[in-house]
């Protein structure tokens, strides 16, 4: 299980270190980020970036956001001592940041519903939103239901057929599902034809992107609303333990709870902030989702970052059992933190994550998200590295209701 | 069917417009620029034609390419077929993905330019970031320039992140077509307005490619707005699919960029089962309205 976590080798770069906080005015992580979109779309990202800012001024929206966040998404959440995986794995102490316990099931809610406020200050009606396995359509029609928004989610045809039961969940919330079967009918072709809309109806709607993706401001504004997980979970760590964690251990898609609950410790130097890419069937066959370990830099879905594509830079379809991490790209602030050295990515394949949800669900009685299955492999080997002096926390960022139905293929439950 | 300098000599008599293998000079006046300025002296709009390389086949494409040369099209516009184009609607989707997965590739969008700029007509090459990114925006526009193409459109680029390829460029002669659309406040219009060389392509409506049953009414406006901060020329494009369309955006415009209609017309002769040949015909049946389009309704707002 240690292979699970062999560090994708990057460079150190230290003269491209920024001065002041990240991104700059443009959207840059470094090299990484912008905006690599269409002319039509800039007064509306421009628009968004206004709108932002000036929402965080307003003491008001803070005060409705962290409103919601508590009495309805159900925030804090709790941080679990997990003290019969801590001993089966016989290394560090292994803490579980309970996202799964948040409302829709995922850390996802808490990005839609900071989006969704905005889209009301901005005028806006109606919200539009890719989804991959469901998990962020589900938590977008969600938030509409509860704001009176209208709600389009896009969602690639092959994505509608594997994930129906999240179909039929997001059109009960009163949503609008579009099978998209253009290009490879995956969640990037979902991304492309939401940004299609978008051009067309930019002035009532707003795209509500799930993760650290896209154009500027989106990577900006997700973490910033992700951000909450890693600011609960610090203060609970140095609660529960008197000190900082050693190591911080996420999934990796685009990257959302990860940058979440990385975010507050960067400059913590002593806490270790490991990311894992989805390995899918191995590195070596080239069926992963690993953006970083399999990838190279490029421009996609208005970002530059760390892209799987051909000799051409035609983008490469992605392969993970799990749907929320099969995405070719990643949020241009990990492709950053990576190349910075500040985190460490490592790949754990379908089978790794697999074995990991069973153990987890055995030892510690939580049923996980396949996803957050990746975080928890990767978090075996770190904590037996670290040993049991260490403090290990894994971002548990959904639950697995959602992967039932895989798992019981995969091991042959029924 | 990969190798185009046979069909080179299929060419023909080179198109007096232009000599074949002219190459834009660093300095002078460019292909597109010449373009512009002569179709301004007969008192007409220009009109560009868009079609994706690698569709029906390389080799087919480059056949349709010159039939849109001989019905009149005054600039080629050569799409560079991307996986993830979200700029475009269903028909130009459609023949990209089609010419991908029968594995058109970048050198072969590069030959399909050579080929085109030998009818004597500038080939402009309408392409996504990522692609030149990949091969290396200094290589790009070194192979480019070498197989005689007049510039790029880069509807993804914005005036920000355009730094390496105006570099690459500078010393090339190639002409960076930038975009400007409804939703451009005149702070951006003049920004796109320094950069871009040859013309400016100015989005009709807001939204992707594809015909449309009006030409979008914000398109005479932003026109205007762009002939207020430049002199370089303005096209045209986005849903414009009809002669009548073409004479209309001809009386507001410099250029009038057509796409969808002429991929539809490939679309449908490769769905009727006919050969390249008979798609030449269907295309030149489609640009000849189009051509005389541009030609019915002089540009009606003379430049300063």
């Amino acid at each position: 299980m240690t292979s699970a976590v062999t560090p994708t080798a990057g460079p150190t770069d230290a003269d491209a270190v920024p001065v002041g906080p990240l991104p700059d005015s443009a959207g840059h992580f470094g090299r990484f980020g912008g905006r690599f979109v269409p002319e039509a779309l800039f007064a509306a990202l421009d628009q968004l970036t206004d709108a932002y800012a000036a929402a965080r001024a307003d003491p008001g929206f803070a005060a409705e956001l962290g409103g919601l966040l508590a009495t309805y998404a159900g925030r804090p959440t709790a941080l679990t001592d997990a003290a019969r995986l801590t001993a089966h794995v016989g290394g560090a102490r292994i803490l579980l940041k309970r996202e799964d316990l948040a409302h829709t099931g995922s850390h996802k809610i808490n990005n839609v519903l900071g989006q969704c406020l905005l889209t009301r200050r901005m005028g806006k009606t109606r919200v539009i939103a890719e989804t991959g396995a469901g998990q962020h359509g589900v938590a977008t029609a969600t938030a509409c239901a509860l704001l009176g928004l209208e709600c389009v989610v896009y969602m690639g045809e092959e994505d509608t057929s594997r994930q129906a039961l999240n179909v039929a969940r997001m059109r009960l919330l009163g949503a609008e599902v579009v099978a998209v079967a253009s290009g490879s009918r995956t969640l990037k072709d979902a991304i492309n034809e939401a940004m299609r809309d978008w051009v067309a109806t930019v002035d009532t709607t707003h795209y509500c992107i799930g993760s650290v993706m896209g154009p500027h401001p989106f990577p900006m504004l997700v973490r910033d609303f992700q951000r909450i997980i890693g600011v609960e979970t610090r203060a609970q760590v140095l609660e529960r333990v008197g000190g900082l964690p050693d190591a911080v251990v996420a999934c990796v898609g685009g990257g959302s709870n990860a940058m979440g609950i990385f975010h507050p410790f960067i400059g913590d130097p002593s806490v270790r902030l490991i990311g894992a890419e989805a390995g899918g069937d191995g590195l070596a066959t080239g069926r992963h989702a690993a953006a970083i370990a399999g990838g190279a830099p490029g421009v996609l879905h208005g970002m530059r970052t760390f892209l799987l594509q051909d000799a051409d830079g035609q983008t490469q379809v992605s392969h993970s059992i799990s749907a929320g991490l099969d995405y070719p790209g990643i949020g241009p602030e990990h492709a950053w933190l990576h190349e910075t050295g500040r985190a460490t990515y490592g790949v754990v394949d379908d089978r790794a994550a697999m074995d990991a949800l069973r153990l987890v669900a055995r030892l510690e009685g939580i049923l996980v998200a396949i996803e957050s299955a990746h975080a928890f492999a990767a978090a075996f080997g770190v904590a037996r590295d670290l040993g049991p002096d260490a403090v290990v926390v894994v971002n548990c960022s959904g639950r697995g209701d959602k992967d039932v139905d895989t798992a019981a293929k995969w091991f042959d439950l029924l | 069917m990969r190798s185009l300098s046979d069909e080179r000599s299929l060419a023909g008599e080179p198109d007096e417009r232009n000599e074949p293998g002219e190459r834009n000079e660093p300095g002078g006046q460019s292909r597109l620029s010449q373009a512009f300025a002569r179709a301004r002296a007969d008192g007409r709009a220009v009109l560009v034609g868009y079609l994706p390389a690698g569709f029906p086949s390389v080799a087919g494409a480059v056949t349709a390419m010159r039939a849109l040369v001989e019905a009149g099209v005054d600039v080629v516009e050569v799409g560079l077929p991307y996986s993830d184009p979200t700029m475009d609607g269903p028909v130009i989707q459609a023949a990209s993905d089609a010419a991908l997965r029968r594995g058109v590739t970048t050198a072969d969008v590069l030959r399909t330019v050579e080929a085109v700029a030998a009818t004597g007509v500038p080939a402009l090459v309408m392409t996504y970031w990522n692609p030149v990114e990949r091969y290396g925006a200094a290589a790009f526009a070194r192979d480019l320039a070498a197989a005689g193409g007049a510039g790029a459109i880069t509807p993804d680029l914005p005036p920000e992140e355009a730094g390496p390829w105006l570099a690459a460029t500078a010393d090339t002669g190639l002409d960076p077509v930038f975009l400007v659309a409804p939703s451009s406040t005149d702070a951006r219009l003049a920004r796109v307005a320094a950069v871009s060389r040859g013309f400016i392509y100015a989005a009709s409506l807001m939204g992707v490619t594809g015909a449309r049953e009006r030409v979008g009414a914000q398109a005479a406006e932003l026109a205007r707005r762009v002939r207020a901060v430049t002199d370089t020329p303005v096209a045209v494009g986005l849903g414009v699919s009809t002669p009548e369309q073409t004479a209309e955006v001809a009386g507001f415009a410099d250029g009038v960029i057509v796409g969808s209609a002429l991929v539809r017309a490939l679309l449908d002769a490769e769905r009727a089962g006919a050969d390249p040949e008979e798609a030449a015909v269907a295309l030149r049946g489609v640009v000849a309205g189009l051509a005389a389009g541009v030609r019915r309704s002089g540009p009606s707002v003379p430049r300063g």
